[in-house]
């Protein structure tokens, strides 16, 4: 991965050489400050960095971007890392702003860093594409930041979904109405499951667990045990990537199989599938693809090949459609930052997740739900074009 | 330094500083931020430290503590009440702490000190998890980066001013018969414990403001934001390298250490924590006195 980026990088540096001193004709400089090292870090590389060097890359390589009357300028990176740290965060953004006067800021991976980062982005006037931000109260943000966007919608959303995923299974399936509720303490953990509650208690779901447990929490086996016990039909964790990973590979040893068995962030990383291989076959997640889509399959080709492993199924491929609809609208109206946020606010973008608009600065329309079915990580919940679920989850398989 | 020269280098710093706010661009006046945050913070950690020479890792805790009054009270009443309620917290915190671990000396209390952040982070998280209902907090409050620049002056000048008072205080000297032997300032008839509570909750209370004045500029904490253990370890080594054994000793390890830190973050972004690791062993091996004591040896 450090060779490709490395070369993307020589091949930008010989461009910024290459192109005068026009501001016209001259390279388009996009900075960022991203989580390289520190707790976030795993997530940043999963599903931000890679999208920012893949997209970078595919843009110099046709030519660079494009801006109204047809000509091309070549994309200029400007990196650093914010080590986790919200008011590092805030010092790199400010520093991209005003010394490094770059014409574009990407923003960095997570909700704490992105609201950082909103308020400077905010004075500056440069359009916010958050991604990997999710949180209930988007909607006050909006009004209180509009150059912001969110393409990733509400937690509330999320757990919704999933429960009418969970009722059409009830109605055509056969599945019945026991749930074991687990959840992680942190944000979008207790969000989903406040959310989740609700919406189980209202259609009418009976829950027969509820816990919580710590971020960072090692055994979660006395966690699964309960579950177990409770026999129920369908198992939710609303957890984090190393508790989905955990959480899993306890219920596999416990051979704990409820016909429907559902882990939050993280289920969707290609990693969970290289760890469970054939054990991931029907279990369900946060997030989901359209992989009928060719430009999907396109991405996920191409995703591949230039960072070395295919994208997680769900932030990623909104990642790298936040910045196709960047692209999309400096094509339309330059690189004026009003003009471009009136654009993104206002326009309808083709990109490899379908047809995007903006409603409110808020992308609500998207799949919720994904299933592990063969190698991919389908969206089986929400909106836009579903799979059909694979139903029940087959049983674990001895490892 | 005799104390009128202090006193005046003290205010005409402060004053030069809020003179070239209007000239600083957001870059500059971030990077002052940055310098005024850690003086305010390693003044008040040498402040304890320095003269008992009680190793603590309790800053971030301090720190973090204020930033949650912020988040919780920022927007139920007036921002002045909400310094004051900031410093009120940490202080109350401190001395309770202290009654409890400051009988533990050398290696003791610096774990002890380390945990404590920890503690209260799992106890926010617990608390928000359990009666408020998430665990991040917004901090919507109207303080722009320029108050923020301002309100971190005074707090400098009020950490000096205190810490000049505490060493022509009775109190000053106690704490210096503790640090050079505890069982010989007890038989002088020194109430040590009392001494060492009462000089922890200054230092503490300090630090709960700086954090509760930092807080706005992110607009969103959450425990792991709040209680981050690496504002420990750079006031811990900022104010050594300065020399934690004078008044103005930490800000002559603050200032070139956020200079570095702000030449290494820029150029070698990648490289950041190699270098930052470097650094800090220089510092161990080269200067172990600090920079006042080099200062110091000179004369």
């Amino acid at each position: 991965m450090n060779t490709t980026r490395r070369a993307a990088l020589g091949g930008i540096a010989s461009a910024a050489i290459i192109s005068t001193a026009h501001a016209q004709t001259g390279p388009i400089r996009i900075g960022y400050s991203i989580s390289r090292t520190g707790p976030n870090a795993g997530g940043a590389n999963v599903t931000t960095l890679p999208n920012y060097q893949l997209w970078v890359r595919t843009v110099n390589e046709a030519g660079g971007l494009r801006v109204p009357g047809g000509a091309r300028r070549q994309i200029e990176v400007v990196e650093y890392d914010d080590r986790s740290q919200s008011e590092e965060a805030v010092r790199n953004v400010d520093r991209l702003i005003n010394q490094d006067r770059v014409d574009f800021v990407l923003p960095p991976w997570g909700t704490g860093l992105n609201l950082a980062v909103g308020a400077v982005l905010n004075r500056g006037g440069h359009p916010h594409l958050a991604v990997t931000s999710v949180t209930e109260r988007i909607p006050e943000l909006v009004q209180r930041w509009p150059n912001a966007f969110f393409f990733l919608g509400r937690s509330s959303a999320a757990s919704e979904a999933l429960v009418t995923t969970l009722q059409g299974l009830q109605r055509g399936q056969g599945l019945g109405n026991t749930v074991a509720l687990a959840s992680v303490q942190d944000q979008f953990g207790i969000e989903l499951v406040n959310a989740g509650r609700a919406a189980l208690n209202r259609a009418g779901f009976r829950i027969v667990m509820d816990r919580q447990y710590p971020l960072g929490q090692q055994d979660l086996a006395p966690l699964l045990a309960e579950a177990a016990r409770a026999n129920p039909e369908i198992f939710i964790a609303f957890s984090y990537p190393p508790d989905t990973l955990a959480i899993t590979e306890q219920a596999r040893i416990a051979n704990f199989n409820p016909r429907v068995f559902y882990t939050a962030v993280g289920t969707a990383f290609p990693l969970f599938r290289q760890r469970f291989a054939a054990n991931a076959e029907g279990v369900m997640g946060i997030g989901g693809v359209d992989i009928s889509s060719p430009r999907i399959r396109d991405y996920v080709a191409r995703h591949t090949q230039v960072v070395g492993r295919p994208p997680d199924g769900w932030a990623s491929p909104v990642t790298y459609a936040s910045l196709e609809v960047l692209e999309q609208a400096i094509a339309q109206v330059g690189t004026d930052r009003a003009a471009l946020i009136r654009a993104i606010g206002s326009g309808t973008f083709d990109t490899i997740v379908g047809s995007i608009r903006m409603e409110n600065n808020q992308r609500i329309a998207q799949p919720w739900v994904g299933q592990w079915q063969g190698e991919n990580f389908v969206a089986v919940g929400g909106a836009g074009t579903l799979t059909p679920v694979q139903f029940p989850k087959p049983a674990w398989r001895p490892a | 330094m005799n104390s009128p020269i202090f006193l005046a280098a003290v205010a005409a710093i402060a004053g030069a500083f809020a003179l070239v706010q209007p000239h600083l661009g957001p870059f500059w006046q971030s990077l002052l931020i940055n310098i005024l945050m850690y003086t305010a913070l390693a003044t008040a950690w040498a402040l304890f430290s320095g003269p008992t020479r009680y190793v603590s890792l309790a800053t971030a805790a301090f720190f973090g503590l204020g930033a949650y009054t912020m988040a919780f009270l920022g927007e139920a009443m007036p921002l002045p009440m909400v310094y004051l309620s900031a410093a009120v917290i940490g202080a109350v915190v401190a001395a309770i702490v202290g009654l409890s671990t400051l009988r533990l000396s050398g290696v003791y209390f610096v774990i002890f000190t380390f945990g404590l952040a920890e503690l209260i982070r799992q106890l926010v998280t617990w608390a928000e998890a359990k009666f408020g209902g998430t665990v991040g907090r917004f901090v919507f409050v109207p303080v722009s980066p320029t108050d923020i620049y301002f309100m971190l002056i005074a707090a400098c000048v009020a950490v000096f001013a205190l810490g000049w008072w505490v060493q022509r205080s009775r109190l000053g000297w106690a704490l210096r018969a503790i640090g050079e032997d505890e069982t010989v300032a007890r038989h002088a008839g020194i109430d040590v414990t009392r001494a060492k509570v009462l000089l922890f909750s200054l230092s503490a209370s300090v630090m709960s403001v700086v954090g509760c004045i930092m807080a706005p500029r992110w607009t969103y904490i959450d425990a792991t934001i709040a209680f981050n253990p690496i504002i420990s370890f750079q006031v811990l080594i900022m104010a050594l390298l300065g020399g934690a054994a004078r008044l103005y000793g930490p800000v002559l390890g603050v200032v070139p250490l956020a200079i570095l830190f702000e030449l290494l973050q820029a150029n070698f972004p990648n490289h950041f924590s190699i270098l930052l690791g470097a650094v800090f062993l220089a510092v161990v091996y080269l200067v172990p006195r600090g920079v006042a004591g080099l200062l110091e040896k000179r004369r």
